[in-house]
């Protein structure tokens, strides 16, 4: 068999962040290798310096025996190495084979595209793969695990040698899933190699050749599948016994601080109803897209309800803004840091302060400054958030600090009700604990917390309640107890 | 402990001073080193007299792009700013001409100006148009009406007295150069030191962001373009009164000069970026090109030339600054 790719000891540094540290994988034709390690161990920065998308501050990269340095993924691809990313980069309102064929499609001697010719390619591409998607659809109108699926079928369109997954099944049902893994073995009995990115312990056993973990930009192993457990996986992964991770769970009280009744909103959610006790920290697990960041949005008005009726200490109140969520001290952590929870461009204390102006007003609505940095630096002290300063823009903070920057501004007043939207996702595993232990701190204090995570390790082990979302409904509510597994967690949410 | 509270302390303070008007400094620079070019090629550039002069053509232009400043950090832009001059001047015209005393007629046109900027505001906000459709379409319909009101003709025969608005000096400075530097003071402290700055920075910054965080973003969009409303009229008023008659066709392609002035201040068209200081002297910059280059008896087609190539580099430095 002959050797696609060999990397080692591969170094990628982020300002403030060592992302890669002595990295290494190799694949074989005709293997499927999964790596694997927790969120922010550094999968997909690895996969984005072998595609020439991060460029690496030092180590080896071979393909075929040679080194190689790409500078692109387009060029990567020329060369046979294709990636899926985690997120979809399909163009909605063109047609699958438009996407498949994007940037390389094939003209007639007039040099226009050659729709027939392309629309027969797309065709036996997807038939080679067992797919039955029309070439001619538009890929807006696909389900989502279609989309994945097109995906695959533009990689492989290329003749990949090297394909890399980047968490493919993140967003997938469970047909879904084991069709997936059908293409995959049918793609490996073909010779290519895979590099399939997960954290989901329960897909090895369907799919995985070899196994290498990493953790925090470390090579930590490389083991068989067969020759191994998933025990000796998880111990690896994380490294120390998970004990440690998470503080102890406390008692919650009784009293009913929130309660929602049958919100409804048109193809989001339908009939969610339930309670969160004062002090509560209550998980919400389920699959991408089932719903948990939207009942999130809806009760803090982000997003407005059809129907339903929310109850704030026993009082029934209308929430059709963010703004009217705040004012009833019910506040929102979203998931996409990046995206909607902070302004990259302004400093830390601005982005601290954004919220929290009416606690540091003089007369006329001037900003008292004085009060403000006294805000800023109690929250960094209690917080240990890492800063050399307080005007340091938040874009140059490392992942972890960012999510504590974003805790102080919404814990700088007392709350209620606390959403926080996959809290620890894109941090590395240090700051991870810090946060659970901040999380603990507040509802010991008597904030309850909403707490949505696909970690389903990160459920069990903080969550003193868990409500598993099932397509848009609530499938169960289950209490944290020794029985719970995340076995049990993942039947409710996808059968 | 005590001590590393201290350090810390002095570490703060000092990364303050450090991080303080940076991004004003460079361009305050560039304006001083044009002011020497100018003042050793030409013999006629400096003198107290040409500097008045500069600074009462920086006023017009000036005015309107402190409120412009506000609408590109919020990531938004105004077209409309000529048709409403235009427009506000035809109002306070028109007033002056019904009879009205001459501060209830400014009054009224400022009124009117500030209307204007809040329709653009509904249009964004309401309509969820794209500030750039938004206000193209208002600035074309406006200049438009403003032309079928006057049937394109000039409105003159004010009060004599009406001319001292913008033609009188305070201490030997011109009155539009002091109004500007009032209105230069004044915003800038609301953006800087408000909540509704505060909160136009962190609209511009990430919009999403904004709305999570409780800011109330249709206010301040409402603030932004109300606020250049505000100030096109108030050109406009001085327009007026310089010239003692309302144009329908004055202010064409102010909004070109506004922007330029506001991006060659620092602002960044994508938003967030921006301060009013950076503002004034991005106008100060234009005006002082254009008198040096009269001075220097370059054509108003080179000077244009020109005027392009500072906005591209002007945008040129700040992407190379900011990586």
């Amino acid at each position: 068999m002959e050797k696609l790719i060999d990397m080692y000891d591969v170094v990628k540094t982020f300002p403030g962040v060592r992302a890669l540290d002595g990295a290494k994988i190799d694949l074989y034709e005709g293997e499927v290798h999964v790596l694997m390690g927790e969120n922010g161990a550094g999968k997909s920065t690895f996969m984005k310096v072998l595609t020439g998308i991060y460029k690496k501050n030092e180590g080896t990269i071979k393909y075929l025996g040679e080194d190689l340095n790409v500078n692109s993924p387009k060029e990567a691809e020329k060369i046979g190495i294709s990636i899926i990313y985690q997120e979809f980069n399909l163009l909605p309102h063109l047609t699958v084979a438009e996407n498949i064929f994007i940037a390389k499609e094939p003209t007639n001697s007039f040099g226009l595209i050659n729709y027939k010719k392309m629309n027969d390619d797309a065709r036996l591409i997807l038939k080679n793969l067992n797919l039955d998607i029309e070439p001619e659809t538009k890929v807006s109108e696909l389900k989502v695990g279609h989309q994945q699926m097109v995906e695959i079928a533009k990689a492989t369109s290329v003749k990949a040698k090297v394909l890399i997954m980047d968490e493919p099944t993140a967003a997938l049902t469970e047909k879904e899933i084991k069709e997936l893994f059908k293409v995959i073995k049918d793609l490996r009995s073909k010779g290519v190699g895979i590099i399939y990115i997960s954290h989901r312990m329960e897909e090895l056993k369907y799919i995985a050749d070899r196994i290498t973990v990493m953790r925090d930009g470390k090579y930590i192993d490389t083991m068989k599948y067969k020759e191994t457990s998933i025990d000796e996986i998880i111990e690896k992964m994380v490294g120390r016994s998970l004990g440690g991770q998470y503080p102890e769970r406390l008692k919650v009280q009784d009293e009913v601080i929130l309660e929602i009744k049958n919100m409804n909103k048109k193809n989001v959610v339908s009939n969610i109803s339930f309670n969160l006790r004062k002090g509560e920290i209550l998980g919400f697990a389920g699959l991408m897209g089932a719903g948990r960041t939207e009942v999130a949005k809806l009760l803090f008005g982000y997003d407005k309800m059809d129907s339903g009726e929310i109850i704030l200490e026993g009082k029934s109140i209308k929430i059709t803004s963010p703004i009217e969520a705040i004012k009833n001290k019910i506040v929102y952590l979203t998931e996409d840091r990046k995206k909607d929870g902070i302004f990259a461009e302004m400093s830390v204390e601005d982005n601290i302060m954004v919220s929290n102006l009416d606690i540091a007003s003089k007369k006329f609505s001037f900003y008292d400054s004085k009060q403000g940095q006294k805000i800023c630096k109690k929250s960094i002290l209690s917080l240990n958030i890492k800063t050399p300063s307080l005007e340091q823009k938040i874009k140059n903070l490392s992942g972890g600090n960012q999510q504590k920057v974003i805790l102080a501004r919404w814990t700088s007043q007392d709350q209620k009700v606390l959403i926080i939207d996959e809290p620890t996702r894109g941090i590395d595993v240090g700051a991870k604990k810090e946060i659970y232990y901040l999380m603990k701190n507040l509802a010991a204090k008597g904030v309850s917390i909403i707490m949505i995570s696909s970690e389903l390790p990160e459920v069990l082990g903080m969550s003193d309640r868990v409500i598993v979302m099932k397509e848009g409904t609530i499938a169960k509510i289950l209490d944290n107890n020794e029985s719970l597994t995340q076995e049990k967690i993942m039947h409710y949410a996808t059968s | 402990m005590e001590i590393v509270q201290e350090q810390k302390e002095k570490q703060f303070k000092k990364m303050n001073l450090n991080s303080l008007g940076k991004q004003e400094l460079v361009t305050f620079i560039s304006l001083v080193l044009l002011i020497i070019f100018f003042s050793v090629t030409s013999e006629y550039f400096l003198s107290l007299a040409n500097f008045l002069t500069i600074g009462l053509q920086t006023s017009i232009i000036g005015i309107i792009a402190l409120g412009m400043t506000f609408v590109i950090i919020t990531s938004g832009i105004d077209l409309s700013v000529g048709s409403i001059v235009a427009f506000s001047g035809i109002v306070i015209g028109f007033s002056l001409k019904f009879g009205l005393p001459i501060p209830i007629a400014i009054i009224i046109g400022l009124m009117a100006g500030t209307m204007i900027g809040f329709l653009n505001g509904f249009l964004i906000v309401k309509g969820k148009l794209p500030p750039f459709i938004a206000t193209l379409g208002m600035m074309m319909s406006l200049r438009g009406l403003t032309l079928a009101l006057t049937n394109g003709i000039a409105i003159s025969g004010f009060d004599y007295n009406f001319s001292k608005f913008a033609g009188g000096k305070f201490l030997g400075i011109p009155n539009p150069l002091i109004y500007f530097l009032l209105l230069g003071i004044l915003v800038g402290i609301v953006l800087k030191f408000t909540k509704i700055g505060k909160h136009t920075y962190a609209l511009g910054s990430n919009e999403e962001a904004a709305k999570l965080s409780g800011v109330n973003v249709n206010k301040i969009k409402y603030f932004a373009y109300g606020l250049t409303g505000f100030l096109c009229a108030f050109s406009g008023a001085i327009l007026t009164s310089r010239l003692i008659s309302a144009q329908p066709t004055e202010g064409m392609g102010y909004e070109m000069d506004v922007i330029a002035a506001v991006i060659i201040g620092g602002s960044s068209l994508s938003g967030g970026v921006g301060t009013i200081l950076g503002t004034i002297i991005g106008a100060f910059i234009m005006s002082v090109l254009k008198n040096g280059l009269n001075m220097l008896d370059v054509s108003g087609f080179w000077q244009q030339v020109i005027i392009g190539i500072v906005v591209l580099g002007a945008v040129w430095l700040d992407k190379r600054k900011s990586k």
